[in-house]
């Protein structure tokens, strides 16, 4: 078998995830990035989008992440999320209702932070709807 | 002498007050059981967060002009105290110690010469504080934890401490609440959190790449790490709540089952105290014949 490198996937509520992997694909700000062993280190945050886990050749699970951060160094990946769902778990339906939610609050916001607040949760929901379209 | 109907309402009264407490403890004993697998669950999270920004804060050493949050406005002039209680009582010493500590804080503060700003998260906090300190009451938060601790509550807060700080309202932030030990031992703890106490820098051998950029990322991960520090705290001090409820309701059925021994021994005492003067009266009675 290949190297691996640990990952460590944790959300405020708990520990989703913690393996020795192949390779696994994150979200950076700046564009999604794919980590092997050895990577350089790096921090990076994270915007909405798919967290892919590669084992023996091939995506063995996915995970929808809202945002957080990500630290690669020499004992493995760690991941924060705020929030994370397995793509099994999420629907087109489950993501249109978000948006719609997100989509009124943003139109009730008042105040510029509540303005960023509800364009963020907007900006989730349009990649939940993306991510979920693709998968299904 | 009390009369025996007199006994068998009280006994009947601690029988009931009984049954409630130990309804209470069962209840709280089941809510401990949730409320600590939550705090164990925000653990990693928090854990894997304050290494994180020790690497970081290592590569941020030696030089000036971090984010203020890290490195502190350089004043300690104005101080607020984040007191967190609980929102109902009927828990033994679980707010009094709580407030206990945040009393000696706030006095020892006052006679340095500082400012002190308090928060109140939860009710019995502020209804306490306000009786001394009313003045000194910024904002409370009293409708939290109704059912169960959801992060985004704790990011309520962190949004407020984060606004004031930028405002300029406060130079250091201590939070005070109860770390929870067992069932039976909760501590009441003091904890700095602005500015964020810069953990010891692990290994700085290795120079990290960032993404955007580190100014960037603490910009975000300094906010964010208040939150899950609050957020950790309201979970161990709901776990120390349900525990400090659970070890006075089962001391308060103890002493309930107690005393209706002692007042069933005293009822049957006087029964036959009763019966026997009545057979004497009658006894004589039937001699005087």
């Amino acid at each position: 078998m290949a190297d691996t490198l640990q990952l460590e996937l944790v959300s405020p509520e708990r520990l989703l995830l913690s393996e020795p992997v192949e390779m696994v694909t994150v979200p950076g700000t700046d564009g999604y990035f794919g980590v092997l062993p050895k990577h350089a280190p790096v921090i990076s945050t994270l915007r909405p989008g798919l967290i892919e886990v590669y084992k023996d050749g091939s995506v063995t699970q996915q995970y929808f992440v809202a945002g957080g951060f990500a630290e690669v160094n020499a004992s493995g990946v760690t991941v924060l999320v705020d929030e994370a769902l397995p793509v099994a778990e999420i629907s087109k339906s489950k993501a249109d209702e978000r948006r719609a939610a997100a989509q009124e609050q943003l139109d009730k916001a008042a105040t510029d932070e509540d303005k960023r607040k509800a364009g963020l949760a907007l900006r989730i929901a349009e990649e939940m709807a993306a991510v979920a379209s693709r998968a299904n | 002498m009390p009369s025996l109907k007199d006994f068998r309402v009280r006994i009947a009264s601690v029988q009931s007050t009984k049954k409630i407490t130990s309804a209470m403890k069962m209840v709280a004993a089941s809510k401990l059981r949730r409320a600590q697998e939550a705090a164990e669950a925000a653990r990693p999270y928090a854990e894997r967060m304050e290494k994180m920004l020790g690497n970081l804060a290592g590569s941020f050493k030696g030089q000036a002009g971090g984010p203020k949050m890290m490195a502190g406005t350089g004043k300690d002039d104005v101080h607020l105290v984040v007191v967190m209680t609980a929102n109902r009582g009927l828990c033994g010493g679980f707010n009094s110690n709580i407030i206990r500590l945040a009393r000696q804080t706030i006095r020892e503060l006052k006679d340095k010469g500082k400012t002190v700003k308090v928060l109140c998260v939860g009710r019995k906090g502020r209804d306490n504080l306000r009786r001394d300190f009313k003045d000194l009451i910024v904002d409370s938060f009293t409708e939290f934890g109704r059912k169960t601790i959801a992060f985004v509550e704790a990011e309520q807060v962190a949004v407020k401490i984060t606004e004031m700080f930028d405002a300029g309202q406060f130079d250091v932030c201590t939070m005070i609440y109860s770390r929870f030990k067992s069932a039976l031992t909760q501590t009441p703890t003091k904890q700095q959190i602005v500015p964020f106490p810069a953990p010891e820098a692990g290994n700085a051998a290795a120079p990290y790449d960032y993404e955007p950029s580190d100014n960037e990322i603490l910009q975000d991960l300094l906010p964010r790490n208040l939150a899950i520090q609050l957020f950790r705290s309201m979970l161990e001090n709901a776990a120390s709540f349900y525990g400090a409820q659970m070890t006075a309701m089962d001391n308060a059925t103890r002493n309930a089952g107690d005393m209706i021994g002692g007042l069933t021994l005293k009822y049957n005492r006087t029964r036959q105290a009763m019966i026997t003067k009545e057979l004497i009266e009658i006894i004589s009675g039937a001699e005087a014949v």
